[in-house]
């Protein structure tokens, strides 16, 4: 049984016939296209798949694609502007928070999240806050820095002049 | 991981929700959050021929104050729960229990009644729950009904929901004055994991701001299901809030849990634990109990 849906992605509506037990993960990528988003543990344990849905990030293993109707989803792909990246993904590129990448988009659109609760967080609140979005490449101390020099208000001051 | 095909339905009413649920038996699954029921279809331990989705139904989420009780929908997100005023201040065990909950990304999708309705013994909400003395609301076939929370859990993975029955709503009555409470969880990682011990408390003074009126101690993951420590609280009623009081009751409170050694723990260090959280959570409790006069 296949149902008729329509998910709002990065901004644009894609009207899909899906069957109700694929998670949006699953449909981001195999039906809409957008292989941004990794498949890490498919257990809600890695981050890796994460995704904003309303701004909020959840991991789109858990959630059913039918279920995610009806709500503004952001994937990493969502993130520039006009070919011009995020300060986020601009600082992870300066800082080289990533190694092999893989959870990256993850890490990048948590951190967007955190920033935008609190543009001014501790080290401590960055840690606790990335407690969902683990690295295998274990790259924890450049993650940090790049998030670190996005606080104290310079992502929404970056994102002003973009 | 792979998830087998289901029926998937979206009721708009409660009864609808309902009678789903019982026509189809064992073969069907409700989802709220979903954060508990995908893993256990990927892992093929759960197969529902039907998935019920009850987030569409009305009347089944969110926090409100209505005549001296806090009312709690089943589909509350966690996140709700840890940023919730009314929760941080009338029920900080609450809303710490729900900072502890996973990642950020999975408590914007889990709900308290799903926490509730999974009954793991080491659930986060459970003790703090069980200490504000809950009442959990049940719709079925035979209409409401209603229970305290700690008759709720019959075992691990285990509840006393009948066949077509959803678990609606909480309602928790908001602490008299002089109230204090505070939950601790001692886990191997400080989070994304399971605890090892989870305790809740919640204290209520007398007039004297010195002699204890009410007590409530619940420890998770120490028995079959969330567990009043009851003896250590009836041990605390009528003395004095002191740490030598604390330190006592700690370790009735120990003796009481019944715990198990696993992965996570043996059953020696776990009795250890209960007495020494329970002891740190009196001592976070008792100055937030002195503050709301």
């Amino acid at each position: 049984m296949k149902l008729l849906i329509s998910l709002k992605v990065n901004g644009q509506t894609h009207d899909l016939a899906i069957a109700p037990h694929h998670t949006l993960l699953g449909v981001l990528r195999e039906e809409v296209g957008l292989t941004g988003t990794k498949r890490g543990c498919d257990d809600g344990d890695c981050g890796t798949c994460t995704v904003l849905i309303d701004g909020n990030p959840i991991t789109s293993c858990m959630l059913l694609a039918v279920d995610a109707q009806e709500k503004e989803i952001t994937t990493i792909e969502g993130l520039a502007v006009n070919g011009q990246l995020h300060p986020v993904q601009q600082a992870f590129i300066d800082h080289g928070g990533l190694q092999c990448g893989f959870c990256t988009p993850g890490v990048i659109l948590t951190a967007k999240y955190l920033l935008e609760q609190d543009p001014a967080p501790t080290d401590e609140q960055i840690r606790l806050g990335l407690a969902g979005n683990l690295c295998r490449c274990t790259g924890y101390v450049l993650i940090l820095e790049a998030i670190s020099a996005s606080r104290d208000g310079k992502m929404q001051k970056a994102e002003a002049t973009r | 991981m792979t998830i087998y095909p289901f029926e998937y339905f979206e009721p708009k009413e409660l009864e609808e929700a309902s009678s789903a649920f019982f026509e189809h038996g064992s073969e069907a699954a409700i989802l709220a959050g979903g954060t508990d029921l995908l893993n256990m279809l990927k892992a093929n331990i759960l197969k529902p021929k039907v998935v019920i989705n009850i987030k569409g139904v009305p009347g089944l989420s969110g926090i409100e104050e209505i005549d001296g009780e806090l009312q709690l929908g089943t589909l509350t997100s966690i996140h709700d729960l840890e940023t919730s005023k009314i929760i941080q201040e009338n029920f900080p065990a609450l809303s710490e229990a729900a900072s502890f909950l996973g990642s950020i990304q999975i408590r914007f999708l889990a709900t308290v009644g799903g926490n509730i309705c999974r009954a793991a013994p080491s659930a986060e909400t459970a003790p703090p729950l069980m200490a504000y003395d809950a009442q959990v609301y049940m719709y079925g076939p035979n209409g409401e009904r209603s229970l305290p929370l700690k008759e709720f859990f019959s075992g691990p993975g285990q509840t006393v929901l009948a066949e077509g029955e959803i678990l609606t709503k909480f309602k928790l009555p908001i602490p008299a004055l002089r109230s204090g409470s505070a939950y601790l969880r001692h886990s191997i990682r400080q989070l994304m994991d399971l605890a090892i011990v989870n305790v809740a408390v919640s204290l209520t003074l007398d007039e004297d701001s010195e002699t204890i009126k009410e007590a409530r101690i619940v420890l998770g993951a120490v028995a079959p299901t969330p567990m009043h420590a009851s003896a250590a609280e009836k041990e605390l009623i009528g003395k004095p809030a002191t740490l030598e009081i604390f330190e006592k009751a700690a370790q009735t409170a120990a003796q009481e849990s019944k715990p198990i050694s696993d992965v996570r723990s043996t059953q020696d260090y776990r009795r250890a634990m209960v007495q020494l959280f329970t002891r740190r959570a009196l001592e976070k409790a008792l100055p937030r109990a002195a503050q709301k006069n």
